[in-house]
């Protein structure tokens, strides 16, 4: 029927991409693991003390790949709600759904970790700059789309007005990313440039990417234990859910 | 195309017309709002001129977003949407005549009397000037932008509050340069940059804001 080689569509559908979610979720998770101890061991007890900031600054380890996977995971959302709503694929918005927890719970943790920092460095919990601001703005949107969600109780409707609101919030972040910058800049500059290189030791890049990786596995790995979930929820009166081994015992 | 544009705002200002309270709450929720900040605060004159612009702006806001149940819930419920979703004309075209006519019975009487509310915050003339303008250009972004916030709840439970919760992170542009231009002036930076940052929002939301505002209407309206 199809002339085509590779399916591409073939996982789209969630009874096929049930049991391979399945597969993969122990493998993230395992991933997720290793690379999260090794980061934190090269974090704690491998790089070096800072000079200016003392040992307090190992919380970087932490903040940036969290303020990092916050940022990323929204834009994931906005793909996968786009390809939901020009695909029409039932399982992009089920997978925009799984993440959003997520997303939610790494910018709180940017937001906590990043306070925590800024007590010893800057002698307060909280100074209103720019990148500060706007992670929790983004906090505000993810919890905006969390409770759209659950507002709706159609979960087409749902689905695809959630859709919509991911897209008009990912056209609004640099938006109001750059009216909270030039409203008021107080935070040390990136320390990760992508033109001039890394102002940081090499041992502490290599952690942090470390880290960063470790939260993407995690993310992954989650997720996709999340959409199973909400796949055997929406598919609950299919046949083939109703064959499933875990559902009849 | 434009008589349908017509219709659709005399119809809207007629029907505001003949429930007048409507508008008024909007409008006197903005007054109450404004005047209770000297009373939290105090009525030093020196205070009060430093807090006025971002109060202004908090309660515009807040107006407006109060306002945007109004939008497109009474035309939901008597089935006047759906016929206007069915109609040869785009519907791009009739969210923005929906949204012009909302703009005209609740943003411009707040635009008007914020002047007059500017005297009991002691602002100068010339500072008057700028907030009027201020509010001239960004109210309008405000109903554009609280629209699809309204079109994205319509009909559904508790759905009051979700708009503000879905709504009101995206006004940040909009207050943050607002209360600029009228804080710039005050304390005597020039307020051209912050209006002309306004203007290019009003532009952006102008173009985008109907596109979003018609899809969401189209699913909830399913």
């Amino acid at each position: 029927m199809s002339s085509r080689i590779i399916n591409w569509f073939k996982f789209s559908s969630p009874a096929s991409f049930y049991p391979l979610a399945g597969k993969l979720v122990p493998i993230f998770m395992a991933a997720a693991v290793i690379l999260i101890a090794v980061g934190l061991y090269l974090s704690f007890f491998v790089a070096p003390t800072d000079y200016k900031q003392g040992e307090g600054y190992r919380i970087i380890f932490v903040h940036v790949p969290a303020a990092w996977m916050s940022m990323f995971i929204y834009l994931v959302m906005a793909f996968w709600a786009a390809m939901g709503l020009v695909f029409n694929t039932r399982l992009s918005a089920m997978m925009a759904e799984s993440l959003a927890p997520t997303g939610a719970m790494f910018t709180f943790l940017a937001l906590w970790t990043g306070a925590f920092w800024g007590k010893p460095m800057w002698g307060a919990w909280w100074v209103w700059d720019a990148r500060l601001t706007s992670e929790l703005i983004l906090f505000f949107l993810y919890i905006g789309y969390i409770a759209l969600k659950g507002a709706i109780d159609d979960t087409r409707r749902g689905d695809r007005a959630g859709a919509i609101l991911l897209l008009v919030g990912v056209v609004n972040i640099p938006i109001i990313y750059f009216s909270v910058k030039w409203w008021n800049t107080l935070h040390q500059g990136a320390s990760i440039d992508m033109k001039t290189g890394s102002s940081m030791a090499s041992i502490m890049l290599v952690t942090m990417l470390i880290m960063a990786l470790g939260f993407w596995m995690y993310t992954i790995a989650v997720s996709l234990s999340r959409v199973r979930s909400i796949i055997l929820e929406r598919e609950r009166d299919s046949q083939w859910v109703r064959q499933l081994p875990e559902v009849q015992g | 195309m434009f008589e349908i544009v017509r219709t659709i705002v005399i119809r809207d200002l007629t029907l505001a017309m003949r429930r007048r309270s409507d508008v008024m709450t909007t409008l006197f929720f903005f007054v109450i709002v404004v005047s209770l900040f000297p009373l939290g605060i105090g009525p030093e004159l020196d205070t009060l001129r430093m807090i006025a612009p971002g109060v202004f702006w908090v309660a515009a806001l807040l107006a407006s977003m109060l306002a945007l149940e109004k939008l497109f819930a009474a035309d939901f419920e008597d089935g006047t949407l759906e016929q206007m979703l069915l109609a040869p004309q785009p519907v791009f075209v009739l969210v923005m005549a929906k949204v012009f006519a909302h703009w005209l019975i609740t943003g411009v009487p707040l635009v008007l009397l914020s002047p007059l509310l500017g005297l009991q915050y002691d602002l100068a003339v010339e500072t008057l000037g700028v907030l009027l303008l201020s509010l001239l250009l960004g109210t309008p972004t405000l109903s554009l932008i609280g629209a699809i916030g309204a079109a994205l709840t319509l009909g559904l439970r508790g759905g009051g509050v979700l708009v503000s919760l879905l709504v009101l992170p995206l006004y940040i542009p909009v207050l943050i340069f607002g209360s600029g231009a009228v804080e710039a002036n005050v304390s005597g930076l020039g307020e051209t940059g912050h209006l002309l940052m306004l203007g290019a929002i009003l532009l952006l939301a102008l173009v985008a804001a109907p596109v979003a505002t018609s899809a969401a209407l189209r699913i909830s309206a399913e």
